[in-house]
């Protein structure tokens, strides 16, 4: 068979942080390439670099190369990538609403006729030449056609239809590229029904039998199985398993996908033992509407003292769940704090009650970039709690003096690297900021502790040291701590039991000794399935 | 089926709200200011033919994406420099007006690109960004035409300069130059109103241009960059330079616009009437309905009668209601404001309520 | 916060981070100085003049330092504020309240005006909001032109205020002379030398204005203003209302561009009707810019640096280059200054705007 895209030794850093590393992969033609990884695995980042998305040349450009048809090839933009005949349908839709179905498909390749203005103005004059909607539609409804959309009426306004139709003109724009030679399907079955996606995966092998090369993105296992040639599983920027589909299991490839060596260590004794008893938030059914993350029905009962870890793939609803309990993001359920009932949507409520959140988007959220160190550690215990804070004046101001004696100590405490306290904190490391942001969750005296992703994009030496404050936090002060990340062997370091979230609901809880497979087969929300099957 | 019907009127009356509040106000200050009909119609027929180029200029920014674009002061300043040269040089008639066109056309290029150059620096920002564009601008003009003219800038017909020497005077009569070339090439007279066929001839070659433009790829391409900056990039668009040529389109037209306007009126405030122009060319196309985010060619000819309408009856409406004329005009100024004031606050709502 | 520095940072600061625009106006105006040595222009009473007009000024500018801080951006709709503070002046006027006690019941009265008027305009920016920045501006266009009606058709009866034929509507000017006029300027006024006069209850005035701010800034609603506007997911997560925040900040900007209006008018030593509260608010916004602040930062610092800036350059220009050039050229100057400055502000990319 033909090969015709090779990505070879494909290298990305991203701010210092090293998201690809000497990545290989290669399709050949008509050949159906499946893409399988957790987030953070590179797959998105790998996919962006070959269609030349802007964000891969703005963070510094990437190494390695790419052959394409024999040829190497320099995709600096997605107009390159779209005349080498690369296609790809985006996670998100692009399609504009206020645009018919046609009008979509034929987005800046229009067909059009000359006419008298456009004559008059000779080659200046192309842009002014009138659209052809007949041959137009023509094409559109031949795109269609091919995969089988015969329902679609191309002169229907994109606004008004269905999810699962609007992939599909994603898809019938990329086909009606008649140089298309290799597409790429991210997540396409997201958010389509079981039928719909079987129709997805027919019209794929469609494709494929017409000689056109598929990559294809897809948490959902089985369908990677179904319908892929070949399977490449990538985790932590590299490639850790390739080879026919007949070569894998369910099983083997969940396995692949989380497996990791982890050093046993040993941590340190708790003044009480946390027993099923005694528990300090029990949450039923808790629904959180976070964009990309949402929470559909999940349950769980959090016991007093324990560090518990909250697992799951990307945009499965995991961070959804801290965000939704200390009032970030609109929610609902039943929840219940220390006996009583909890008010969900208000943060001033969780604060109240003890309850601090750590985001996991720490520049976003976690962070006021342009002030000082100090301020930040200390803003939220201000104007939440008025504390550091003394009479002037008959006004109540915050006191200096105060602010700096508490920021100097907690400084010492987590060794944040900085040139004082009065430093703003955009100039830290990502370690150091992480470092505030627990340092600004500590001066909140929290009973119970949501953190997310806290070692995202942070070195391994700073890592060790978030993770054993934590620790510390826990066993030393008594902190309930809910810990939230999409690295599995972090969750195994520190956490009593783990959580695992897929589709929004709570898919299992496993002890951290548990084998690697079944936290893939969970997060993959296969595990009740291979458990069927023994 | 009932509520369906209902619920469908409710719809259509609440997306033209401001046409029908408009219409029912009109009407009311119609019937109060008791102004003779014919009087009234022959009025707004002019104004048509007068007024009517410069709203339609707002059109194609609106579609593009780049709101309303108060910098259409840019194009009437173009305009008027150029008339101000084709009455030193004594061009009259026909010839004048084309040539005064023309100058300004050519000036309104190079404006409208320097204003489209900016207005892509400031994204998200580009209405409030043309508004204080427009003011910097007057004051560049009147730099020029209060210190330059006649100093720097020669000028030699004396008699429109001010006493000093330096600086245009504050009126600059057209009578005897270009005042009315275009209106009196051809007049219909229906009873005593009087039409004048030319600039409507240019008020339909506009329409119509408008309507040929968005059936073509550069149409498509505006519309795609008004809907979506981010998807029309990705699928290859050039955003920045669409909207530069948005933004000289409509400048361009402008400059045209006022060169229509001011043959009609007859003379030119110096330093006044570009000013006024913006508001209430913008306000009368949202008062015909148009919205930031859309515009349609009936949006300013409704808009048009509508607000002139309005516009002409309102003094004596104040003098009959009130005793006082006085109340009459800052009612039309503040019906102006406020029609914007309005369009600019549903276009936030709306933008907001879209986020959430 | 952080506005207390040393000099050597202070000056560091100054070259690394003054952008050209600024440098550009500062050298302008430093040149007409020079030009005005040259000139039978009295420098001393240039002076004398420039602090009067940063006095009168700077309560206003002050005003756009509440907006800006929490990410609404300068307040454009500062005519709303104005209105209130001249419906305190007159109703002062209307009552007779004569001398230096009137100047602090007009304050009060328009404090009471400017909270309810700031309540109902935080209310509606809140519904549009990222669009604030236009529709403040057309909304104070269009209470301006309603206020015009008004003020033809609200029954003041004093005879100093209204038309003299017909005795109905008040004039576009009003004097106040025997009420408050110069009640500022002239408390504990002193001469330095020559034409040089020190307005002292003028500039204690704006002073302690200023101070006010700063410590308010310094308390929780105030830091909760600032959290708002610099990171709004943070202040959420601090438990803070970004809605009633923001509230807050757009009453006290009402508020002060009411007691700005008052300070301005006795020092000029008239109210002014109609349609000149439309001409306070551009030269504020570009005072604060001046200053250097940006659209969505600003510090008190940039507020006194902004309106010394500023009006030293209006009130230098005129006379000087009246000896150049014929005719008033400051107006002219004004709009190009002023605009230009603001043209720069929103120009900026997002990362330089910060």
């Amino acid at each position: 068979m033909k090969t015709v895209l090779e990505m070879r030794n494909i290298s990305k850093f991203y701010y210092g942080n090293q998201v690809l590393k000497n990545i290989s992969i290669s399709v050949g033609e008509g050949e159906i390439l499946g893409l399988v990884g957790e987030n953070g695995a590179g797959k998105s980042t790998l996919m962006n670099i070959l269609f030349g998305m802007p964000v891969i040349h703005s963070t510094g450009g990437f190494e390695g190369e790419i052959i394409f048809d024999g040829q190497k090839v320099d995709i600096d933009s997605p107009s390159k990538a779209m005349e080498l005949g690369i296609g790809m349908v985006h996670q998100e839709f692009m399609l504009l609403p206020g645009f018919t179905v046609t009008e979509n498909i034929k987005l800046n390749r229009e067909i059009t006729k000359p006419n008298l203005v456009s004559k008059i103005l000779g080659t200046k004059g192309k842009r002014l030449e009138t659209l052809d909607i007949q041959v137009m539609r023509k094409d559109a409804r031949q795109a269609l056609d091919t995969i089988k959309m015969h329902s679609i009426d191309e002169m229907e306004y994109v606004a008004s239809l269905p999810v699962a139709h609007k992939q599909f003109v994603e898809i019938a724009r990329e086909i009606d590229k008649k140089t298309l030679r290799l597409l790429v399907l991210d997540e396409p079955t997201a958010v389509l029904t079981e039928s719909e996606a079987e129709n997805l995966l027919n019209i794929i092998r469609l494709l494929s039998e017409k000689g056109i090369s598929i990559i294809f993105i897809s948490h959902r296992l089985h369908e990677i199985l179904e319908v892929a040639h070949r399977i490449v599983i990538l985790r932590d920027g590299q490639v850790v398993a390739e080879g026919r589909k007949e070569e894998f299991t369910v099983y083997q490839i969940a396995e692949k996908m989380v497996g990791r060596k982890i050093e046993n260590v040993q941590l340190p004794p708790r003044k009480k033992e946390i027993s099923e008893n005694n528990v300090i938030m029990s949450i039923k059914h808790l629904k959180v509407h976070m964009p990309g993350e949402e929470v559909k029905d999940f349950s769980i009962d959090i016991r007093e003292g324990e560090i518990l870890g909250i697992g799951g793939l990307a945009g499965q609803g995991k961070l959804g769940i801290a965000n939704g309990v200390f009032g970030l993001y609109p929610s609902e359920g039943d929840v219940t704090y220390m006996g009583r009932p909890y008010q969900l949507n208000s943060t001033m409520y969780a604060l109240k009650s003890g309850i601090v959140y750590v985001s996991e988007d720490r520049r976003g959220v976690g962070l006021l970039l342009d002030e000082s160190v100090e301020m930040n550690i200390v803003a939220t215990a201000i104007t939440a709690f008025g504390m550091f804070t003394k009479k002037f004046l008959g006004f109540t101001v915050y006191d200096r003096k105060a602010i700096r004696q508490h920021a100097e100590s907690l400084i010492k405490e987590l060794d944040i690297r900085c040139k004082g306290p009065t430093q703003p904190v955009r100039r830290l490391s990502g370690g150091n900021q992480q470092k505030v942001c627990l340092a600004r969750a500590f001066t909140l005296s929290p009973k119970l502790l949501f953190v997310s992703e806290p070692t995202r994009g942070i070195d391994v030496g700073a890592k060790k040291l978030v993770l054993d404050y934590l620790v510390k936090l826990n066993r030393e002060h008594g902190i309930t701590i809910v810990l939230t990340s999409s690295e599995l062997a972090e969750l195994k370091s520190i956490c009593d039991r783990i959580a695992i979230v897929a589709e929004g609901k709570l898919a299992a809880v496993l002890p951290p000794t548990a084998p690697d497979v079944e936290f893939g087969l969970a997060m993959a929300g296969e595990l009740k399935e291979v458990k069927v099957n023994g | 089926m009932e509520k369906n019907v209902k619920s469908r009127i409710k719809l259509i009356l609440l997306s033209n709200i401001v046409p029908i509040v408009f219409f029912v106000l009109t009407l009311g200050a119609v019937i109060a200011a008791k102004i003779p009909p014919l009087f009234l119609i022959s009025e707004v027929v002019r104004r048509l033919s007068r007024n009517t180029f410069l709203v339609l200029a707002l059109i194609i920014p609106v579609i593009a994406g780049l709101g309303l674009n108060f910098a259409i002061v840019l194009g009437a300043m173009a305009a008027q420099a150029a008339l101000f040269f084709v009455v030193d040089w004594n061009i009259t008639g026909v010839k004048g007006v084309l040539l005064a066109m023309v100058i300004a056309s050519l000036m309104s290029i190079f404006l409208g690109r320097l204003v489209g150059i900016t207005l892509n620096r400031a994204k998200g920002r580009e209405m409030i960004t043309s508004m204080i564009l427009g003011f910097f601008a007057n004051g560049v003009y009147q730099l020029i035409f209060l210190f330059l003219i006649g100093s720097l800038i020669p000028f030699s017909k004396t008699d429109i300069l001010l006493p000093q020497g330096v600086g245009l005077r504050n009126t600059v009569d057209l009578y005897g130059t270009v005042a009315g070339a275009l209106n009196n090439i051809l007049v219909v007279s229906i009873k005593f109103i009087n039409i004048f066929i030319v600039p409507l001839l240019f008020v339909v070659g506009l329409c119509l241009f408008i309507t040929f433009l968005l059936k073509t790829k550069l149409g498509q391409d505006f519309r795609a960059v008004g809907q979506d900056m981010h998807i029309a990039r990705t699928a290859g668009i050039d955003v920045d330079k669409t909207r530069i040529i948005a933004i000289i389109y409509s400048t361009v037209l402008a400059a045209i616009g006022q060169v229509i306007y001011l043959q009609d009126i007859g003379t030119i405030n110096t330093y006044n009437s570009h000013e006024q122009i913006g508001l209430f060319s913008i306000a009368a196309l949202l008062v015909g309905g148009a919205s930031v985010q859309k515009a349609s060619i009936w949006n300013a000819i409704i808009g048009v009668i509508l607000f002139h309408t309005l516009f002409v009856v309102a003094p004596s409406a104040g003098n009959r209601l009130f005793g006082q004329p006085q109340i009459g005009e800052f009612f039309r100024e503040f019906m102006a404001y406020a029609v914007i004031a309005f369009a600019l606050a549903m276009h936030g709502w709306r933008a907001r309520k879209a986020k959430h | 916060m952080g506005e207390a520095m040393d000099m050597k940072s202070l000056v560091n600061q100054i070259f690394k981070r003054v952008d050209v625009p600024i440098l550009v106006i500062v050298l302008f105006l430093l040149s007409l100085f020079v030009l005005a040595a040259f000139t039978t222009v009295s420098i001393p009473g240039l002076i004398s003049d420039s602090l009067v007009r940063i006095g009168m000024n700077g309560v206003l500018v002050l005003a756009m330092l509440p907006t800006i801080r929490a990410g609404i951006g300068p307040n454009f709709g500062l005519p709303v504020g104005i209105i209130g503070g001249l419906l305190g002046m007159l109703i002062v006027m209307e009552n007779h309240i004569m001398g230096p006690m009137g100047f602090f019941v007009a304050i009060a009265i328009s404090i009471g005006f400017n909270l309810i008027f700031g309540w109902i305009y935080a209310w509606l920016l809140d519904k549009v909001r990222g669009q604030e920045m236009m529709v403040e501006t057309y909304v104070g266009y269009s209470i301006v032109a309603f206020m015009s009606i008004m003020w033809l058709v609200l029954p003041f009866k004093n005879p100093e205020m209204v038309w003299a034929i017909g005795g109905v509507g008040l004039r576009y000017t009003l004097t106040l002379q025997g009420y408050f006029d110069k009640v500022l300027n002239n408390f504990l006024r002193f001469r330095i030398f020559g034409d040089l006069y020190f307005p002292t209850g003028l500039i204690l005035f704006f002073a302690l204005m200023c101070f006010i701010i700063y410590l308010f800034f310094r308390t929780r609603a105030g830091l909760s203003i600032d959290l708002v506007g610099q990171n709004e997911m943070y202040a959420i997560s601090s438990g803070v209302n970004p809605r009633t925040a923001r509230r807050n900040a757009v009453i006290l900007s009402t508020v002060l561009a009411g007691i700005g209006i008052i300070v301005y008018a006795q020092s000029y030593g008239f109210v002014q009707l109609y349609q000149a509260p439309l001409f306070m608010t551009f030269p504020a916004v570009a005072s604060i810019l001046i200053g250097g602040a940006s659209i969505r930062r600003a510090t008190i610092t940039n507020v006194v640096m902004g309106t010394v800036i500023f009006q030293t350059l209006l009130t230098v220009a005129l006379p000087v280059l009246s000896q150049v050039t014929r005719g008033d050229i400051t107006e002219v100057m004004r709009l190009i200054v002023s605009n230009g400055m603001i043209l720069y502000a929103l120009t900026r990319a997002p990362k330089e705007a910060s």
